[in-house]
């Protein structure tokens, strides 16, 4: 989480050496448009926000949100716009729906598979192992075995 | 036996996921746009900067809109495609010409007027054509791309196919391949012709 702020922050303030005309203008805008910027992916560089990506699609948008924030819209009608041209994927965090089902929940039903396996996995070994006492061959054997490193200990 | 079985076929899954996953091309970003109508516009023509062209116009015919500009190296390959396009007369193609100044880096267009730098969007626009071939019926001037963010444009180029009814049924990013156009983009018209 302090990583994630450091981040943002350095990314926020590379924005701000990029770019030094619009801003401060008015904070408010500007925290919104940083707020919702965030949540966004750029589609040029597709591995930065919108915030942060000095892409140029990414300056012309930030200056539409902005535009969008100064005409009175709210954030989810912002949300709305980028969503309608860019579709879904511009969303870091995907609405939950049908064909995002398995995006939202695919790791934590891998995590019950997996940890199901594993209990009913134990519970077999163990019964192997309690269940079969040993035959009279393998008892011999092991007393064998049990002699034999007892009389090459005594050796050296 | 039993004990490699599943550990192959979990690797074999893996192995053909992985193999789809990173075969798919992740700037092919399915555009919200198809099956809805084209967003509305007017912007000046670049034959005649006084008169402007709507999308309205084209009412009753399928077309193209393809977004080009002179700076963008992936319209120089796809245009020999264009202009044997246009030379069969397939169809009407509308060029939507993209930031042609401020998408240069290489001009500092915040120090342009807008009437400077209007002028240097046409000559730039025109002199590319000349220098090319010019396959678009006519093309249209999106100085500050705004219009392309209504297409949701973010690769130049970029082509739509639009129908009768003025919907999208198409969307393409990057350049036109021949194969593309033979394999994509003929059977669409083909099928919205009928």
């Amino acid at each position: 989480m302090v990583l994630l702020l450091a981040l943002t922050s350095t990314a926020w303030h590379g924005l701000h050496a990029g770019e030094a005309r619009p801003l401060a203008e008015d904070e408010l805008t500007e925290k919104r448009l940083v707020a919702i910027a965030s949540e966004l992916r750029c589609l040029v560089c597709q591995n930065e926000s919108l915030a942060a990506s000095n892409a140029e699609l990414a300056v012309d948008l930030r200056r539409e949100i902005r535009t969008l924030i100064s005409d009175g819209r709210s954030d989810a009608e912002v949300l709305e716009f980028m969503v309608s041209r860019y579709g879904d994927f511009v969303r870091y965090r995907p609405p939950l729906q049908g064909s995002t089902l398995l995006l939202w929940f695919g790791p934590g039903v891998l995590l019950i598979v997996g940890l199901v396996t594993l209990l009913f996995y134990l519970a077999r070994r163990d019964r192997a192992i309690r269940d079969r006492p040993l035959t009279a061959d393998e008892q011999r054997r092991a007393e064998a075995l049990l002699q034999d490193r007892d009389s090459r200990q005594e050796q050296p | 036996m039993n004990r490699f079985l599943w550990p192959l076929i979990g690797f074999v899954v893996l192995v053909a996921l992985l193999a789809v996953g990173l075969n798919l091309n992740p700037r092919d970003v399915p555009s919200p746009l198809l099956g809805k109508p084209a967003p509305a516009f007017s912007l000046p023509r670049l034959d005649a900067p006084d008169k402007a062209f709507s999308p309205r116009e084209m009412a009753g015919q399928v077309w193209l809109l393809n977004v080009w500009a002179s700076w963008c190296v992936s319209c120089r390959e796809e245009h020999p495609v264009l202009v044997e396009l246009a030379k069969r007369k397939t169809v009407p193609l509308v060029g939507l010409n993209y930031k042609e100044v401020r998408g240069d880096g290489a001009i500092d267009s915040d120090k342009l007027t807008p009437t400077a730098e209007r002028q240097m969007v046409i000559e730039r626009a025109a002199d590319w054509l000349q220098k090319h071939g010019d396959p678009y019926t006519l093309s249209v001037l999106d100085v500050d791309g705004r219009v392309g963010i209504d297409y949701g444009v973010y690769g130049v180029p970029e082509t739509y196919v639009i129908d009768r009814a003025g919907i999208i049924r198409m969307k393409h990013t990057g350049p036109i391949t021949p194969e593309v156009f033979a394999g994509k983009i003929l059977p669409l018209l083909a099928e919205l012709a009928q």
